[in-house]
């Protein structure tokens, strides 16, 4: 019938008829159940059906679970990574000699003496390089060290007192150099945490003397550990003046007049101004040894720690993108059960369907229902999952092995992600309910 | 007198692939307020296609069906559907309750579907309903701890909840023995005599005879109507339906 006809049919009504008609159509229109109580139904079923309803939830739990879990592991190693890095200082520029850029023709590369104290002393000039807080002109080498009959090979670092602040490097025992130490080339020497342990088993290592390199130095201080292993790490060197590196323990070149360093770390005012540093460094460099300004002709290198985080910050960001991906297939399964339970519980419940139609039921009733139903399994499902996730993540970062970092926002994201899937998988079954003849339904065996 | 139910030409044919079933070929009657009507045939006659009708489960191909004042063969399917929850307390053959609840919650569902009415309030009403077909005392039992009798009579109170304008019964004894039928039709009797349009419809005539206008279809089409005290006279109904039966059994699939 279309509204057409009712008009037609209704304009041979006498017209108190046609508005009596009105009213009582207006009237039918006017009731019907609120969402509440659809909601209320569909609840009721699940809670007289709680086998069921917790198997059909596992498979959402599970699956928000994983999700948490993955994600907070691979969150948590995105952390660590990310703080060992940023351990040196965030808002570090590294130079080193040697051309950073590739093509092109380049000159001495890795030939020690592109960089000198001098261009340290720019870099410092705060007129030049406003973004630059703090400079350490360094030396490296590594020598031979003897204590009495222990021995070790260590990496040592020539460095001002300035190192200290700018690696964020703590003296357990003693003091770090000093200026005049700096400047009159004294045979002081501060070892790092295990090189301490390797020669002074019994401690009381400050004070004593060590032959470096066959000439004999006291050791003034010793690092804190810093509990980091790899590249950079402190705990494998020592730290000697660099003054004392450059002249009497490497034999450094003088260049135009100047002490070679074989690395310039430059601190930046602060993360935000990392970038704004480098270009600046940058420029003076190439100002200060005549090379081209767009950069193509660099003796030097600057990494940026900044970019160092980024990179590893994307790869971390993949895995934990992997993982979550992976979990996120296992909550699709998922959806794939409730659907897979509410079909077969529209079939099961044909002539309930039919009865609710016959008394009155429309079918957005029914379709709501049995959407209500399948929303509650994956909200069930996903509460549940987002505290096994939560408990799994947990005793995971009780063991030791990696750091986990739960957040809200996963959280949330999984169990959104879970009712969207219930949501999404409850529509087919709910529109078969809905649909179904209530004359058929009714009589179905 | 006014009509509580109005059917002209009433026609209902359904598509079986190539083959159209006319199930009902054109009926016209009246239904007065106040009364008890069987609607009586063999299987396939076509009472059932009827029934869909005048219950609105079903929409008519042609003809014209007016309920309580309501052109229901224009209606769209949503409103059908609160005609249904509003105009018409359905009763079927196999009680048709929800096992899972209580006979309170089963009467009371039609309000829920009626909407507006607060929960103490529908409470209250099935309570009520209950009472009045002697379930009183059984409003927290679930529908395996009753009888069939009991079960019949907690879906009659479910039919008669929202005060409907007719009570439209299936068969509403074909599940009970012959005493607890009797019983039932003696409540459909007493509901009767209190002023309740009642619509029976069956295929036995010891069911027919509690009321007191028969409606005889055969073939699609109205064949006799008469009151119940003047039907079974001359002609012997039982014993020609066993006959027809075999030949007519597709009219009783539904599309």
């Amino acid at each position: 019938m279309t509204a057409q006809d009712s008009a037609g049919e209704l304009g041979t009504l006498r017209a108190h008829e046609a508005a009596t008609l009105d009213a009582a159509i207006d009237d039918l229109l006017a009731g019907g159940i609120s969402w509440r109580e659809t909601a209320h139904f569909a609840f009721e079923t699940l809670r007289t059906n709680p086998v069921r309803t917790l198997l059909t939830a596992l498979g959402v739990l599970i699956g928000v679970a994983a999700v948490i879990a993955l994600l907070a592991i691979g969150r948590g190693s995105q952390e660590s990574i990310t703080s060992s890095i940023t351990a040196n200082g965030a808002n570090l520029i590294t130079l080193r000699p040697g051309a950073s850029t590739s093509g092109g023709v380049r000159s001495a590369v890795g030939e020690s003496g592109s960089l000198t104290l001098d261009d340290a002393e720019a870099l410092a000039d705060p007129m030049r390089a406003p973004n630059v807080a703090l400079v350490s002109p360094e030396y490296n080498g590594s020598a031979q060290l003897v204590a009495g009959s222990n021995n070790a090979n260590a990496r040592v670092t020539g460095a001002t007192p300035v190192y200290a602040e700018v690696h964020n490097t703590t003296v357990e025992e003693g003091g770090f150099l000093t200026e005049a130490q700096h400047r009159s080339a004294e045979n002081v020497v501060i070892l790092g945490a295990n090189i301490a342990t390797t020669l002074f088993p019994d401690g009381g290592a400050v004070g004593e003397q060590v032959r470096l390199s066959g000439q004999n130095f006291t050791v003034i201080g010793v690092l804190k550990s810093s509990g980091g292993t790899g590249f950079g790490s402190v705990d494998d060197g020592v730290i000697v003046p660099l003054t004392t590196a450059q002249r009497k323990l490497f034999g450094a070149r003088a260049v135009g007049g100047s002490w070679s360093v074989s690395t310039i770390v430059v601190q930046a005012t602060s993360a935000e101004t990392v970038d704004a540093a480098a270009e600046e460094v940058a420029t003076i460099l190439r100002e200060d040894h005549d090379l081209p300004a767009d950069g193509s002709g660099d003796t030097f290198s600057a990494i940026n720690q900044q970019t160092i985080l980024e990179t590893v910050t994307q790869t971390t960001q993949l895995l934990t993108l992997f993982l979550g991906a992976i979990a996120a297939i296992s909550l699709l399964v998922g959806g794939i059960g409730i659907m897979n339970i509410m079909l077969v519980s529209v079939r099961e419940r044909t002539r309930e369907i039919g009865l609710r139609k016959a008394l009155g039921a429309k079918e957005s009733d029914i379709l709501l229902q049995f959407l209500f139903e399948s929303l509650a399994l994956s909200g069930v499902g996903g509460l549940a999952g987002l505290i096994l996730g939560s408990a799994i993540a947990l005793s995971v970062n009780l063991t030791g092995l990696v750091t986990v970092s739960l957040s809200w926002d996963v959280a949330l994201l999984a169990f959104g992600f879970a009712l969207a899937v219930g949501l999404f998988f409850g529509i087919a079954p709910a529109r078969s309910a809905a649909k179904l003849d209530p004359i058929v339904a009714l009589r179905y065996e | 007198m006014q009509s509580m139910i109005k059917v002209r030409d009433l026609a209902r044919t359904y598509q079986m692939g190539d083959i159209e079933i006319h199930a009902l070929r054109g009926v016209s009657f009246d239904i007065h307020r106040g009364e008890f009507v069987a609607i009586i045939g063999p299987s396939g006659s076509g009472k059932s296609t009827l029934m869909n009708l005048i219950g609105c489960l079903d929409t008519p191909s042609a003809g014209s069906y007016e309920l309580d004042g309501l052109p229901v063969d224009l209606l769209d399917t949503e409103l059908l559907a609160a005609v249904r929850n509003r105009k018409i307390g359905f009763v079927f053959q196999q009680f048709h309750l929800l096992a899972r609840g209580t006979a309170l919650a089963n009467v009371a569902l039609p309000l829920a579907y009626r909407g507006g009415i607060s929960s103490h309030e529908r409470l209250e009403r099935a309570a009520a309903a209950l009472e009045r077909v002697g379930l009183g005392n059984r409003l927290d039992h679930r529908p395996h701890q009753l009888s069939g009798g009991q079960q019949q009579r907690v879906a009659i109170a479910r039919a008669l909840v929202n005060d409907p304008a007719l009570l439209l019964a299936d068969e509403p004894t074909g599940a009970l023995d012959t005493a607890t039928s009797a019983e039932i039709l003696g409540l459909f009797s007493d509901l009767n005599r209190s002023g309740m349009t009642v619509v029976l419809v069956t295929h036995e005539p010891d069911v027919a005879r509690a009321t007191r206008r028969l409606l005889e279809i055969r073939d699609g089409r109205l064949m006799r109507d008469v009151p119940t005290s003047e039907a079974w006279t001359s002609q012997p109904v039982p014993a020609q339906r066993r006959r027809r039966l075999p030949v007519r059994q597709q009219w009783r699939i539904a599309p």
